[in-house]
């Protein structure tokens, strides 16, 4: 019989809506908290949330069990929620903004919407995993990889640097997902560490060489079932795979560029809070707890598999540690998401 | 994308007024006009909002994006995909129908059924199941397969409905003028189906249009697929909404040829008389090849993704029915399909009644806006209610109301083409004998004529159900927070590939779809006497 009330309450909600929808998505005003920290969070908050869903999930439902918030959420992609978050301004029901790459953090930023971040967290997070206007932090890493097909190719066949998907070899052979925010990233940081002219030839090329798949989890699963040799992608899917039943990933062999190659680029996804909160205090009580012990002990026991970042809690065991990448020093505050769109449009990959 | 499987031929009953007091209609013409034009307008919020946005981007700026080279790239593919897929559809949606309703096929009743049941698999669904099959699936070939396998259907019903009402005298006349079977079937039979063909090859061509689930798991890239990546990469930019001009001008035209493919020519019959039964021909040796053809395309059409979708469910265990997740997707999607249902059904009414008491080239013209609306992809009425409310209406920018919005622009064919036919079998005089009988206008319209439509209007709400539960883009650009549907939640499952976990969805999505499918197919019958 619930369904039925609540299909009954469904249709009388449409009709008072009417025909022109007058009326609003009719959230109660959360209690508005001090933007001090240290007051008992309440009440509820809106996360626009461009992680992994299965990631924040876990976050939620652990936050949710300590301090009693409710939290919802809105999924999407980074530069889609970022875009969004501005058009929104300051009417933009979120509180929290979640992502998997620093570029849309930037973009926000930008706009001048973040609130900046209370000491506590920021204190928790080391340096190098934030930008240091303290706008938004840190909460999670994630490698870029080359994935491979091991039963093809071994490591001293794979190429010495990411520029080198370029070369005429290796048309037709890898695959990448290039409509994903991860993917915007690491030609972020290409141009923030080669220059427009370098990545511009790097992506025309890329044009011509790389199969175009929906998702680095389509990508993986293409190199697994040897439709590509290789596929560059971040680390984590691999292990996610592997933990559940390996079948997308049991013939893929991970390989890291290191050498501080753009290819060994570290991405650093972010969390920030909404100047534009109607509740601030648990939006912020929120992003502490991610960054916190218990956050990062969700990173490292979870099935994420992303690279724990703060609070001096060590990664998951399985993955290559974050010392031994090599990664390239890129501002996570300077990648220009824009201009990669710009880009990858001219090169026809969007 | 619409389903709706008869164009608005505008037909409307002509009565005679008789002489005297004349009784008076239950509401003033204008009222309901008012609302009708109102509706109509707001129909067109997306076309407008479309060559806004085009005007707004400045020429330079237009050409630059849309005369390039990857717009060349999704040209060609749509074309391509078009070209191909509408032609296999009517081979096999006519070859079906006529098999079906001409011919001594045994078992013919459950072929009837199982040749529209393609329709209860969503497209996207069957694109699953297929990659489940044959990982390797990608690109134009496999667009095609996925997309006839899906909608050859929408031509079937539509023609198996025609032929089943055609009047057999003409083929008799051919036959007895000499010509063979076969020379029969092209020569008469083909012409006369002519409507149900050009109507079901729009549809088809509609929905590959709109189509992006299906295609992006194959990774084949329409102009869908390419605005829904826009959309990802930069909410609504510039670029998203100069593909999204391009597809609608794609479907503009499309609707352009169907008029014009439809012809004027009358195929009703004239003079007194009850129509014959038309003669089946037998089909000796040809029995079996019949059967075995029929027997693959149903295999493939609708045994494998049932089949692949059971798989994984069962591979899934039941780790995968996590009530906390499902349990609110399902109750959500039932009440955006009963709410959408009942809007679209309120909204259709007044347009309808115009049509059928009044007609005229107003209630054309109405009938026209709403219909060109239909036509757009759900995701350019996304876009396009996305944009909007964001701007001008933030009061309520990702409400609910603004999706069921959505749905009732997407969706309202379906309903009227339904209610019209109900209206128009009951006439207007049972109304004015009410009313002569001492009930007032009000009332008599309440107790005669709305009773007399409600089960087509009833009919017509199932289907819109149907779609709404089936919808994907718009749903996605328009959900409020925290909202998930099924299609939502099988999406962002899928796209994990978490195949297992998206399984449960797929089979609640088809559980939804299978009664309304089989509405649909009886519907079709009575329908196309219209």
């Amino acid at each position: 019989m619930k369904i039925r009330n609540n299909a009954l309450a469904g249709i009388a909600l449409a009709a008072a809506l009417g025909l022109a929808a007058c009326g609003s998505s009719a959230t109660p005003p959360a209690a508005t908290g001090s933007a001090s920290g240290d007051a008992k969070p309440t009440g509820e908050i809106t996360v626009y949330n461009a992680q992994h869903e299965s990631l924040t999930k876990e976050w939620v439902d652990a936050f949710t069990a300590e301090t009693g918030v409710k939290v919802t959420l809105r999924n999407g992609e980074d530069p889609e929620m970022a875009q969004q978050i501005i058009q929104e301004g300051q009417a933009s029901p979120a509180d929290v903004f979640l992502t998997e790459n620093s570029p849309a953090m930037a973009q926000v930023e930008n706009a001048g919407l973040f609130a900046d971040v209370d000491k506590a967290t920021t204190e928790q997070v080391p340096a190098e995993f934030r930008p240091s206007t303290n706008k938004w932090t840190g909460i999670a890493a994630r490698s870029t990889v080359l994935a491979y097909d091991k039963t093809k190719l071994s490591e001293d066949k794979l190429p010495k640097s990411m520029l080198d998907l370029a070369k005429p070899e290796w048309k037709g052979k890898w695959g990448a997902s290039p409509s994903g925010a991860d993917f915007q990233a690491i030609v972020a940081a290409l141009l923030e560490l080669k220059g427009e002219a370098a990545a511009e030839e790097w992506l025309k090329a890329m044009k011509e060489n790389a199969k175009d798949y929906k998702g680095n989890s389509a990508a993986m699963k293409a190199v697994n079932a040897g439709d590509v040799e290789a596929a560059l992608i971040y680390h984590y899917y691999y292990f996610g795979d592997q933990a559940k039943t390996g079948e997308n990933s049991k013939n893929v062999g991970q390989y890291y560029f290191k050498n501080q190659d753009p290819g060994a680029f570290l991405s650093v996804s972010g969390g920030g809070v909404l100047k534009s909160s109607k509740n601030a205090a648990a939006a912020q009580a929120f992003l502490k707890f991610i960054t916190g012990k218990k956050g990062q002990e969700v990173l490292q026991q979870g099935t994420s598999f992303e690279y724990a970042i703060a609070s001096d809690i060590p990664s998951n065991d399985k993955l290559v540690p974050i010392k031994d990448l090599q990664a390239p020093k890129v501002d996570p505050a300077k990648l220009n998401s824009e201009k990669v769109t710009e880009l990858m449009n001219t090169a026809g990959l969007l | 994308m619409t389903t709706d499987l008869v164009a608005p031929e505008i037909s409307g009953s002509t009565t005679t007024a008789g002489r005297g007091k004349r009784p008076r209609p239950p509401f003033g013409f204008s009222a309901i006009a008012i609302v009708a034009v109102l509706i109509a307008l707001f129909s067109l919020l997306p076309l407008g909002y479309v060559v806004f946005m085009t005007g707004a981007t400045g020429w330079d700026t237009a050409v630059a994006l849309i005369f390039r080279a990857r717009v060349g790239e999704l040209l060609l593919n749509t074309v391509l995909l078009i070209a191909i897929t509408v032609p296999l559809c009517l081979i096999l949606g006519v070859g079906g129908a006529w098999l079906v309703e001409r011919t001594k096929l045994r078992g013919r009743k459950f072929w009837a059924v199982l040749l529209a049941a393609p329709l209860a698999i969503p497209a996207f669904v069957n694109s699953y199941a297929w990659v489940s099959a044959v990982p390797s699936l990608e690109g134009l070939w496999s667009g095609v397969l996925i997309a006839a396998l899906s909608y050859f259907p929408l031509v079937y019903i539509p023609a198996a409905a025609t032929l089943s009402r055609l009047d057999p005298a003409i083929e008799q006349s051919a036959a007895s003028l000499g010509l063979g079977a076969w020379r029969v079937f092209f020569r008469v039979v083909l012409p006369q189906l002519r409507i149900a063909m050009t109507g079901g090859a729009l549809l088809v061509s509609l929905h590959l249009l709109a189509e992006y689930g299906a295609f992006a798991m194959i990774r084949f890239d329409t102009f869908t697929t390419a605005i829904m990546v826009q959309y990802r990469s930069t909410f609504n930019g510039t670029a998203g909404n100069m593909l999204a001009s391009v597809l609608v001008f794609f479907c503009l035209i499309l609707l352009l040829v169907e008029v014009r493919g439809r012809g004027s020519a009358r195929y009703a019959r004239v003079g007194s008389g009850a129509q014959a039964r038309a003669l089946r021909l037998p089909l000796h040796a040809y029995q079996l090849p019949a059967q075995l053809s029929l027997l693959a395309l149903i295999a493939l059409a609708f045994g494998l993704p049932l089949v692949f979708v059971l798989r994984w469910t069962v591979a899934g265990g039941a780790g995968i029915w996590a009530a906390d997740e499902f349990l609110p997707a399902l109750l959500q999607t039932l009440v955006y399909g009963l709410a959408g249902a009942v809007v679209t059904t309120a909204v259709a009414f007044p347009m309808a009644y115009l049509a059928v008491r009044h007609p005229s080239w107003f209630s054309k013209a109405l009938e026209l806006s709403n219909y060109v609306t239909s036509s757009m992809p759900g995701i350019v009425v996304g876009l396009a209610f996305v944009t909007v409310s964001i701007r001008l209406v933030p009061g309520v920018y990702q409400s609910a109301g603004v999706l069921i919005a959505a749905y009732v622009l997407l969706f309202l064919p379906r309903a009227l083409v339904n209610i019209r036919s109900g209206l128009s079998q009951a006439p207007k005089e049972l109304d004015e004998a009410a009313q002569a009988l001492g009930k007032p206008p009000l009332q008599s319209f309440i107790r005669v004529t709305l009773r007399l439509t409600a089960p087509a209007a009833a009919g017509g709400a199932a289907l819109v159900f149907l779609a709404i539960v089936n919808e994907l883009t718009a749903t996605l650009l328009l959900s409020p927070n925290g909202t998930r549907t099924l299609a939502t939640e099988f999406w962002s499952k899928s796209s994990e590939i978490d195949y297992a976990g998206a399984a449960p969805y797929a089979l609640l999505m088809i559980l939804l779809s299978a009664p309304m499918t089989y509405l649909l197919f009886q519907q079709s019958k009575k329908v196309a006497g219209q």
